[in-house]
């Protein structure tokens, strides 16, 4: 019985469907010798977005492309550069879009950060309306 | 004016539901763009992929006559669609570089084989390096490149048959 399932399993697995026969980029999932540097680059792939599973972050993307950034994440970061540098260097080919990490003062991200803040400062007026009448009622 | 005040909240919901409605209808546009249009190639010197072709570097590009740089794989299946394409726009002359994403040489001889040639340089990626600098996010794309090395145009996906002129028409104003 357990061969037979064994077997079964074997049959039914189909196999991963390769994007590519070749093997990731050297620090696409190896860590960096320095722990500090480590810390740094995993910290800075976790606000990288994935070219190609467009709602993950490379850190958790298993699509050889995003191996590929993680590796030049970590390369640049090994060689010196800081996590906005290479952040930069991203931004320059891909866009603000290759960030979850959005600029303030950007015609079309701006909204993002002041939004919250309008409706936090609009739900405190309304609030305030509120308990004031209240407190004339009584 | 107490009174107004009062549609307010369905008229705010009737903002979100149209928001919503919106984006539940329009198609999601996954193209991201490469933001190197405009601007020079950037530097590179690639391996050659396979045997019969040279090395590919960001110096072949700025020749002084437009060229292609087709970025493609052997295990991609829209490059097989737009071969005959590339085969087309090297007959009408135009010279076309290719980078192979992620590919073993004996692969790309195969593909080579199977579909057509229609490249002057091919440089092997096989870590997308090079199509990260170009700010390429996948295979198949073609940039049009003019003759002091600026990249003019980003076609993504495949070239298809109504894309051929497009292309034609983009190298002639490179020149």
């Amino acid at each position: 019985m357990r061969r037979f399932l064994a077997l079964l399993v074997l049959i039914l697995s189909a196999p991963v469907a390769a994007q590519t026969g070749l093997p990731p980029a050297p620090y696409a999932d190896r860590q960096l010798e320095d722990p500090q540097q480590e810390a740094v680059a995993s910290e800075l792939m976790e606000e990288l977005r994935c070219l190609k599973c467009q709602s993950q972050s490379i850190a958790d993307s298993n699509a050889p492309m995003a191996g590929d950034m993680r590796s030049q994440v970590r390369e640049r970061i090994a060689a010196g550069e800081t996590p906005e540098e290479v952040r930069s260097w991203l931004i320059e080919r891909y866009g603000n879009w290759v960030s979850y990490d959005p600029p303030i003062a950007s015609a079309v991200t701006w909204p993002l950060w002041i939004a919250p803040i309008v409706l936090l400062l609009a739900a405190l007026w309304l609030a305030r309306g509120r308990f004031r009448k209240r407190r004339g009622d009584e | 004016m107490n009174r107004w005040l009062l549609w307010l909240p369905l008229v705010l919901f009737g903002l979100f539901f149209g928001a919503v409605a919106i984006g539940l209808m329009m198609p999601k546009d996954n193209i991201i763009e490469s933001k190197m249009v405009g601007k020079k190639m950037p530097e590179f010197a690639l391996p050659a992929a396979i045997e019969q072709r040279p090395a590919l570097t960001s110096a072949d590009l700025s020749g002084g006559k437009p060229t292609l740089l087709n970025i493609f794989a052997s295990w991609c299946v829209p490059c097989i669609a737009e071969a005959p394409q590339l085969l087309e726009l090297q007959r009408a002359g135009v010279e076309i570089n290719a980078i192979a994403s992620r590919d073993t040489p004996e692969d790309i001889a195969n593909f080579l084989n199977r579909w057509g040639n229609p490249y002057t340089r091919i440089g092997t990626d096989t870590t997308s390096k090079v199509q990260l600098e170009l700010g390429s996010s996948g295979v198949p794309e073609t940039f049009v490149i003019d003759g002091n090395g600026v990249i003019v145009h980003q076609h993504i996906g495949d070239i298809r048959e109504e894309d051929v002129a497009m292309l034609i028409k983009l190298l002639e104003e490179a020149r």
